[in-house]
């Protein structure tokens, strides 16, 4: 299984980069995995990284990407609760980029 | 992951064989052209042979030792239990008439993918070790050593073909490279070589219920969800049960459509349909998935899935099983459920409460596809429709490989779309129905990793959809499978921006005039309906 090293510690990965362990996931982590995909953090990234964790912890999946952007409306006004703005935001993917940053699985969409 | 070419660089394709001989030619890994391999937890679930953590790009691929015992094994073993594929080993004349017909073939220009060659992958094993010409002359009578690379060519090339069952239409002997291809896979899975694509999805409709792991929880939000939508368009409160004992009919349809876009839409659309004819039916988180990503391992274990369907229709005491748009589900049902879970003689021969019409062809496994039972409505005169609500969209119809030529819907599906838009055009003959091209994802190979595959797999479906789009002004692709749903978008952003995909109940829902409704500004996407943008609301 390969590994991500980050502050001289070793994290498991799958061969897409994601976490494997949830559990191993923090903050600074998190920072380090969006810097490798070239992804700026601002309050607004963390928005939606916090609300996937949230919403996993609570489903054991990541949300559909319908209620993540009426979430995101709700938390940061109307005129930000479009695919749109979450590309602008990721533009890997919300599912995809997102929630790697989120140290969530890789979402396997639909099949 | 691998960077996909542009479209440009892909519609190039070399379609010069290399000057050496094929057992001659190396098999080159290519990458965007498969799949991860399983991880080991995937295998562990459903108690399969070999779990380990391994790579497909690894030289060493962590086998058991005597693998070759165990693959030799197995195919004397199926040689024996499956007549159908002692004929297809023995009766090919290589006529070459099914070598340009596969969507691989003309997308990757592979020989090694022409269906005659991929069968002559295995067929080269069968001759050296089960044919008396093959033992003794080996080489010259077409037979060829079972090594370690072979192996691998397999797993390469089995997982370069969708189990479409093109080939077959186009081989005077009928020779079904799906039935080589999925014994092939299932030989493979005997040691722990399935793909982590396909595993992941297995193990979790075993242990959840359905592909994607959906608890029971998330399902009913995510319907919720898709009710709270459907409020907001219609003015009506939609209150589905789940797993409601006594309920006349069990709903089944694939996880894919209780979660990602557009498959949600077609949700939404069966949602208002069985509301507004006030069906007696129920939803199960139990047997929340119609698709059988098992079919693509194991027939062992395409069973198991399928039984769950007909354990919950049982314990919930439904008279029969309403089925929703997705493809391989129904090559499933239709072909292979009444041999491995039948009878299903606790059910009843389904009846239309709505219309009193008898589904005589679902008596043996007493389930009915979805777009029979709509296009039954329709033609009886039992729904209100005003196909106005979709005349921004151009339709086309791409019909599914597993529902055309695993069960022969072809007319159901048009015969709504045509009820329910004004504008419908049909891509070129060659294209649809018994002869349509694979969307290029089909039999699992949906994933991210192999996006070139499936982007030169999909290449001749787009390349019919670009000519009726340049034509017509297509814009609007149609489909019954959960599958096509999740693989066309991402086709059609590629080879022919600007058209999207859809499936059947999406359109009739919003044709759909129900009882009580306000005035619709918007369709089931939230966008404003055609002559409404200026509406409030939108
Ligand atoms: S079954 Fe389909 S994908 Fe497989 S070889 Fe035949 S045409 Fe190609
Ligand atoms: S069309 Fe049939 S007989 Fe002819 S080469 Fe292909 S598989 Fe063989």
């Amino acid at each position: 299984m390969p590994t991500m090293e980050f502050q001289g510690k070793q994290y498991e990965v799958d061969e897409d980069g994601y976490l494997v362990n949830l559990d191993d996931w923090n903050k600074e982590l998190a920072g380090h995995i969006a810097k490798l995909e070239g992804v700026d953090m601002s309050d607004a990234h963390w928005e939606v990284v916090n609300f996937l964790r949230d919403y996993y912890q609570k489903y054991q999946i990541a949300p559909m990407i319908k209620i993540l952007v009426k979430e995101i409306g709700k938390a940061m006004g109307p005129e930000k609760g479009n695919t749109k703005y979450l590309y602008e935001l990721y533009p890997g993917g919300p599912a995809k980029q997102a929630c790697k940053i989120a140290g969530l699985p890789k979402p396997t969409g639909c099949v | 992951m691998a960077k996909v070419p542009k479209p440009e660089e892909l519609s190039k394709i070399d379609y010069k064989p290399s000057k050496k001989r094929w057992m001659d030619t190396p098999v080159e890994f290519k990458e965007g052209m498969f799949c991860h391999g399983t991880r080991a937890k995937y295998l562990e679930t459903v108690g399969f042979p070999n779990p380990r953590e391994w790579s497909s790009k690894d030289e060493d691929w962590k086998l058991p030792e005597n693998w070759k015992e165990i693959v030799l094994e197995a195919i004397k073993e199926r040689l024996g239990k499956y007549r159908s594929f002692r004929l297809f080993m023995d009766i090919c004349v290589r006529c070459g008439a099914c070598a340009d017909k596969c969507q691989f073939f003309l997308g990757t220009g592979d020989p090694r993918n022409m269906p005659v060659l991929r069968a002559e992958l295995m067929r080269s094993v069968y001759r050296r070790y089960f044919t008396a010409p093959g033992k003794i002359m080996g080489r010259l009578a077409g037979g060829r050593e079972l090594t370690y690379d072979v192996l691998k060519e397999w797993w390469y090339y089995f997982y370069q073909c969708s189990e479409c069952r093109r080939c077959s239409v186009f081989c005077p002997y009928g020779i079904d490279q799906a039935e080589i291809t999925m014994i092939g896979r299932e030989i493979l899975n005997l040691l722990g070589l399935n793909t982590d694509w396909i595993a992941g999805p297995v193990a979790n409709c075993y242990a959840k219920g359905n592909h994607l792991g959906l608890e029971p929880h998330t399902i009913k939000s995510n319907i919720e969800f898709m009710l709270d939508d459907i409020e907001t368009i219609t003015g009506i409160r939609i209150e589905p049960t789940f797993n409601r004992k006594g309920a006349e009919i069990l709903f089944v349809t694939p996880s894919g459509d209780l979660f990602g876009d557009p498959g949600t839409y077609t949700c939404m659309g069966y949602l208002m349909l069985f509301h507004e004819l006030g069906l007696d039916y129920t939803w199960s988180t139990y047997a929340s998935e119609g698709g059988n990503f098992g079919f693509f391992t194991s027939m062992e274990m395409a069973k198991r899935l399928n039984a769950k369907i007909y354990a919950e229709a049982k314990r919930l005491g439904v008279k029969w099983i309403l089925g929703g748009e997705c493809g391989h589900m129904w090559r499933v049902i239709n072909q292979y459920m009444d041999t491995w879970n039948g009878p299903a003689d606790f059910l009843e021969v389904p009846v239309s409460p709505i219309t009193g019409s008898r589904f005589d062809n679902a008596r043996a496994t007493r389930m009915v596809h979805v777009a029979e039972f709509t296009a039954d409505l329709i033609k009886q005169g039992k729904l209100k429709l005003d196909p106005t609500r979709n005349d921004h969209l151009k339709v086309t119809f791409h019909d599914s490989c597993n529902t055309a030529r695993g069960m022969g819907i072809f007319e159901e599906p048009r015969y709504i779309i045509k009820n329910v838009c004004n504008h419908f055009y049909e891509m070129p003959e060659d294209t649809i129905r018994e002869k349509t091209f694979c969307c290029g994802s089909g039999a699992g190979l949906n994933a991210g990793e192999n996006m070139e595959l499936r982007m030169r797999g999909g290449f001749p479906r787009a390349n019919a959809v670009n000519y009726v789009h340049q034509r017509y002004g297509v814009n609007m692709l149609a489909n019954i499978c959960a599958i096509d749903r999740a693989a066309l978008p991402t086709l059609m952003d590629y080879w022919v921006p600007g058209v999207k995909v859809t499936g059947v109940h999406e359109l009739v829902a919003n044709a759909l005039v129900m009882k009580g409704e306000k005035e619709r500004t918007q369709d089931l996407r939230l966008e404003p309906l055609p002559g409404k943008e200026g509406a409030e609301n939108v």
